[in-house]
């Protein structure tokens, strides 16, 4: 029994800890940077301590009872079996204290629930398995992804050691920015099966529902980088979409807003040079490896019975145009890239699949006759 | 307090007929302990199948990277883990336990309905097999969590429609089983043996069997719904043809909340009947344990959609949710002080059966504080899907629900074998099970309040130490249930020697019918009712 | 005795089979429940699928709410959708239409569906369509684009809290189903 008490002893102690240890990151919930967050880290740590009161109470008792009314000491037992007036006491006390907890509970709900009055609106859609983000007030429009360090340690067998990369799996290609002290809304959608945004730092989750939209917002006060994950399981790289957003105050905002709209025009405008195969191939190879290799394995190999091989595919050595118009449009659980991949990027890895991965067809295809395909991009006409 | 033991000699001289000869007999029998022990087997051998499968998991989670399973097949670990876990080990044993004791406990020769009985378990066996099998499927086993969601789980290869052809067949079994005990729980009783004079484990089971006969059909028809949906063009969860995928979650958590108290309620009526007999006492508060129990039932058919908080529910419906939740605590912690009292001033031994059962009371209350804390919703906003979710309700089942079947294990062998089994290695089991378990869990906690999600294959590094420990509490408390396996097959064949009272544990027939019989039981127990009822338990 | 227990387990019997086919078609039932909670709460941000009557409210030209325009599409639908603005202030009580554009990318006959969702949820029930592409399955033939309106009004009863609604809508392709019917 002592054996056990000074375990369990220890085992509060470690909870006890996590009040003090300060913001100590792999204890405690996370007091977040938001008002939000802050309050209900704050809820957290009053239900926290009226458990561990609770606990100490309850187990003492029984501990006390166990070490003292044992029959190697000689206890005998007492026949009591019941007694109104504890039973009262324990029912009544328990609903006080849960009405005590309800009160500050719903403040916080009801705070989190107001939406309204936002100074922009940013939509989030969940995809298998990246997010797409779209500033509904400035048109800017990406994906964001699992960044590419990340992806090539998290093979199996990658031979890179995961303390080796930084941030490793809560890293992006392309962070979500946001700038600080505005109220933002964010509308949260899918595009395929329910999965969960959440930045523990904004101290919330939100479920992705496909047809469907929720809402919450968010207002963080200083700026920095935040980082999340998909929480709801959404197939098998569940565990490798992560979020990053980073907060800056507005002049930098403003800046990176402007950055975005330049990068925009500029990859129009490469999307019209010509381009050599050389150059296609050098490029897609690494768009494989972060849009395609998830499923059809880094070497194209495909998963047997599920996502067919791209090596030595019918499809890819066949006739090129069939083979983007697949990968345009989409098929069953195969995305429409054509939605989003620019056109370069397009082109980049059509070539690449051709020519890479055991693949050997020797053609290629220009970044310009896949704009033409897209036409009406969505990201040019989303801008009014 | 009666303290007069019913004579049972008088049974001994009736002609019953045994058992039949060989193989035949576990297939074609109809006798509630042959059904029982059935039940128990398979159960411990799918306690140790899902058991591998959490081996692989924590395996696969032992460092950062992915080492030994595509996340495709880690997935279907998770699933099938829980799976088999809840229909294939806790919920059987369970069965199997009711099987063996509510007769002799109410002092009835059989089960109310013995063939359906038969019927019903190798129901349950063709529903884990079928489960089992799409292992082997391609496109792999389900891998959408036990949960089932679509549209996920409609991307399943070809297992789906036998998955859920299973989980037909395991919720006709249930069904079944819950009938005949509801109907043996009714009908069978022996004279003066009234309802509030029943053990508590008689009252939890017909409670859990109300329960399931509620919740098994709305999984069935949950189930039913996804596979059209799949093969027959209907859309009651595809938002393309006007259905909803949250309308799933509404249907399978009102299914699924009262399914996890399938799992407990029965576990708290063991607990009633093992801490008085070792305590020496009366069991505190009967009557206030029978309506705690009720109050709970009622209430996890009210509170389904706190699974559910950050789907984007109305505030209202939020707001309900969380207080409706709240009130949860209530009756469970009437339970917890019933026993504590129960303890209070008593005259305890701990064999092996009370210190499985003291670690429930402890263990099981860490899960219920985790569980209070998430029902408050803004917080389970951080808390939802996360390691804390993970670690609240293994707390609440491995901890409570398993050890709760190990201590019945312990308690009933003699009983039923007529053999004592090694004290020894009973409370070694215990030592390392109840150690290496909250090496294994309670660091998921700080898991998942640091950030990680459950359900992924792999983790950032800053998550590493605590996954390293919990991987390694794992491998032990795994390893460590061998050494139940090994008690009970000693036990089974002869134990440590010791001959066994009737009795086996000192008083136990002033609490319980079953004590007053011999050990082992004869074939049919009670073919002339018990002239007295105990009634030391109320 | 024994009669008296079989007959009492019959029964009992009976009764519990019942129970289970009754819970059986609860689960069933809990479908329409489902969609009428939804319409009275706006779980969801469900809204009618059908026109609604033309009614004259009595524009409240002093408040105005903003409507938000959100476009979406499913997995594997090609197609362009958008809306022509991104959001619009209006005043309650005034008939407004907005028109989305939607345009075929493949070289077949494409049968689609948009699925409209509204948030904050509890306002949907104060937005109302008279005429919206979202009521019927749209066919498209190949390459084929269209223009296609949405008119509606807010109802002056919205509680005043409600400054800006977002109305969504996604589109799936629906051509394998729809061929199949």
């Amino acid at each position: 029994m002592k054996k056990k008490k000074q375990l369990f002893a220890g085992l509060v102690l470690m909870a006890l800890g996590l009040g003090t240890a300060q913001a100590d990151y792999t204890l405690n919930l996370m007091k977040g940077v938001t008002k939000v967050s802050n309050d209900i880290y704050d809820l957290h740590m009053l239900i926290l301590w009226i458990c561990v009161f609770i606990g100490i109470g309850v187990f003492g008792t029984m501990f006390y009872s166990i070490y003292h009314h044992r029959k190697s000491k000689g206890h005998k037992a007492a026949q009591f079996h019941e007694n109104t007036t504890v039973e009262i006491i324990w029912t009544i006390i328990p609903t006080l204290i849960l009405i005590g907890m309800a009160i500050p509970a719903t403040k916080a709900m009801i705070e989190l629930d107001d939406v309204q009055e936002s100074d922009m609106s940013i939509k989030v859609t969940g995809h298998q398995w990246k997010w797409e983000y779209e500033y509904l007030d400035n048109g800017i429009r990406f994906f964001s992804s699992l960044d590419e360090a990340s992806n090539k340690a998290r093979q199996m067998d990658s031979g890179i050691d995961p303390r080796s990369v930084p941030h490793y799996l809560l890293n992006v290609d392309k962070p979500l920015v946001i700038p600080t002290k505005k109220k933002i809304r964010f509308v949260f959608t899918s595009a395929d099966v329910i999965h969960s945004w959440w930045v523990p730092d904004l101290g919330w989750k939100k479920d992705t529902n496909p047809g469907f939209i929720n809402e919450s917002w968010t207002s963080v006060d200083k700026p920095g980088t935040y980082r999340g994950q998909c929480t709801e399981l959404c197939g098998k790289d569940h565990g490798f979409m992560p979020i990053v957003v980073i907060a800056m105050d507005e002049p930098d905002y403003n800046v990176w807003v402007e950055q975005q709209k330049a990068a925009a025009l500029a990859e129009a405008s490469s999307a019209d040079k010509t381009w050599s195969t050389e150059e296609l191939v050098a490029k897609g190879q690494s768009l494989y490896e972060t849009n395609c290799a998830s499923c059809h394995m880094a070497d194209g190999a495909g998963l047997a019975g599920t996502f067919p091989a791209i090596t030595k595919s019918p499809v890819v050595t066949g006739d090129i145009n069939a083979q983007v118009n697949l990968m345009l449009n989409g098929k069953g659980m195969m995305p429409a890239f054509g939605k989003i991949l620019s056109a370069v990027d397009f082109a980049a890895v059509v070539t690449y699949t051709r020519n890479g991965l055991g693949n050997s067809v020797g053609d290629s295809i220009q970044p310009s006759a896949i704009q033409a395909l897209q036409s009406a991009t969505p990201a040019a006409d989303k801008n009014e | 307090m009666s303290a007069v033991v019913a004579e049972h000699d008088d049974h001994h001289d009736h002609h019953d007929h045994g058992p039949a000869k060989g193989l035949l007999r576990w297939i074609i029998t109809t006798n509630h302990k042959d059904i029982g022990t059935l039940y128990l087997l398979f159960a411990l051998a799918m306690f140790f199948v899902g058991g591998a499968m959490a081996m692989v998991i924590r395996a696969e989670l032992f460092e950062p990277g992915m080492q030994f399973v595509n996340p495709q097949f880690f997935n279907s670990m998770t699933t099938m883990h829980a799976l088999v876990m809840v229909f294939g080990a806790v919920m059987p044993a369970f069965v199997g336990l009711a099987n063996w004791m509510i007769p002799m406990m109410i002092g009835a020769p059989d089960m109310a309905l013995p063939r359906m009985n038969n019927m019903s378990f190798w129901l349950l066996v063709a529903g884990v097999l079928l489960l089992a099998s799409t292992l082997f499927m391609e496109g792999g086993a389900p891998a959408s969590g036990w949960t089932l969601y679509p549209p996920l789980v409609l991307q399943t290869g070809n297992a789906l429609p036998f998955a859920i052809f299973s989980v037909h067949l395991l919720g006709i079994s249930s069904i079944m089983g819950a009938i005949n005990i509801v109907a043996t729980i009714f009908n069978m009783r022996a004279p003066g043996m009234t309802l509030m004079k029943m053990p508590m484990f008689v009252w939890t089971w017909l409670i859990t069997g109300f329960l399931l006969i509620a919740i098994m059909p709305v999984f069935a028809g949950a189930v039913t719904m996804l596979l059209t949906d799949k093969f027959f063009d209907t859309s009651f969860f595809d938002a393309a043809g006007g259905g909803d995928p949250v309308l799933y979650q509404h249907i399978f958590w009102f299914f699924g909340h009262p399914e996890v108290y399938v799992m407990i309620l029965p576990t708290f009526g063991v607990a009633s009947t093992i801490i008085p007999v070792f305590a020496r006492k009366p069991l505190f508060g009967y009557s206030s344990m029978v309506y705690a129990t009720a109050s709970i039932a009622f209430l996890s058919f009210i509170v389904w959609a706190h699974h559910m908080f950050t789907v984007g529910m109305p505030i209202a419906g939020e707001l309900y949710f969380m207080y409706a939740t709240m009130l949860i605590a209530i009756p469970t912690g009437v339970k917890v002080f019933n026993w504590t009292a129960t303890m209070w001033k008593g005259s305890m031994t701990f064999e092996t059966p009370m210190l499985f059962s003291i670690a429930f009371v402890v263990l099981f209350t860490m899960g219920g504080f985790t569980g209070l804390m998430m029902s408050v919703a803004p917080v389970d906003f951080q808390y939802h899907d996360t390691y804390f979710i993970v670690a609240h309700f293994h707390y609440t089942l491995v901890p409570a629900s398993v050890f709760i079947l190990m201590a019945a294990g312990y308690f009933w062998l003699p009983k039923w074998t007529g053999h004592m089994y090694d004290e020894r290695i009973g409370r070694l089991h215990f030592w390392l099970s109840v150690v290496s378990v909250n090496i294994l869990f309670f660091p998921q906690h700080f898991l998942g309040l640091a950030g990680m999600p459950r359900r992924i294959p792999d983790y950032a590094v800053q998550f590493a130490d605590w996954n390293m420990i919990s991987s390694i509490g794992g491998f032990i408390f795994g390893a460590s249930q061998l050494l139940f396996l090994y008690v009970v097959i000693k036990t089974i064949n002869g134990g440590t020697g010791e001959k066994v009272t009737d009795e086996v544990w000192e008083d136990a027939a002033k609490h319980s019918l079953e004590w007053t019989l011999p050990s082992p039981p004869p074939y049919h127990s009670f073919t002339t009712p018990p002239t007295v009822i105990p009634t030391e338990h109320i | 005795m024994t009669e008296s227990v079989e007959r009492k387990n019959a029964k009992l019997i009976r009764i519990l089979v019942f129970v289970v086919v009754g819970m059986f078609g609860f689960g069933y039932a809990l479908v329409p429940i489902y969609d009428v909670l939804c319409e009275v709460t706006g779980l969801n941000g469900k809204v009618e699928a059908s026109a609604v009557e033309d009614v004259g409210y009595d524009v409240d030209k002093n408040r105005e709410v903003t409507v938000e325009f959100m476009t979406a599409l499913n997995e594997a639908t090609p197609m362009v959708f958008h809306s022509e603005m991104k959001k619009l202030k209006v005043h309650p009580g005034e008939y407004y239409t907005v028109n989305f554009y939607a345009e075929n990318k493949t070289d077949k006959v494409m049968v689609a569906r948009a699925i409209p969702s509204i948030s904050p949820g509890a306002a949907a029930e104060f937005f109302k369509k008279t005429e919206c592409f979202c009521f019927s399955e749209q066919t498209f033939q190949a390459q084929e684009g269209r223009t296609m309106p949405v008119r509606f009004v807010v109802n002056p009863d919205l509680p005043e809290k409600y400054k800006t609604i977002t109305l969504a809508y996604t589109f799936f392709d629906i051509t394998e189903t729809s061929v199949k019917k």
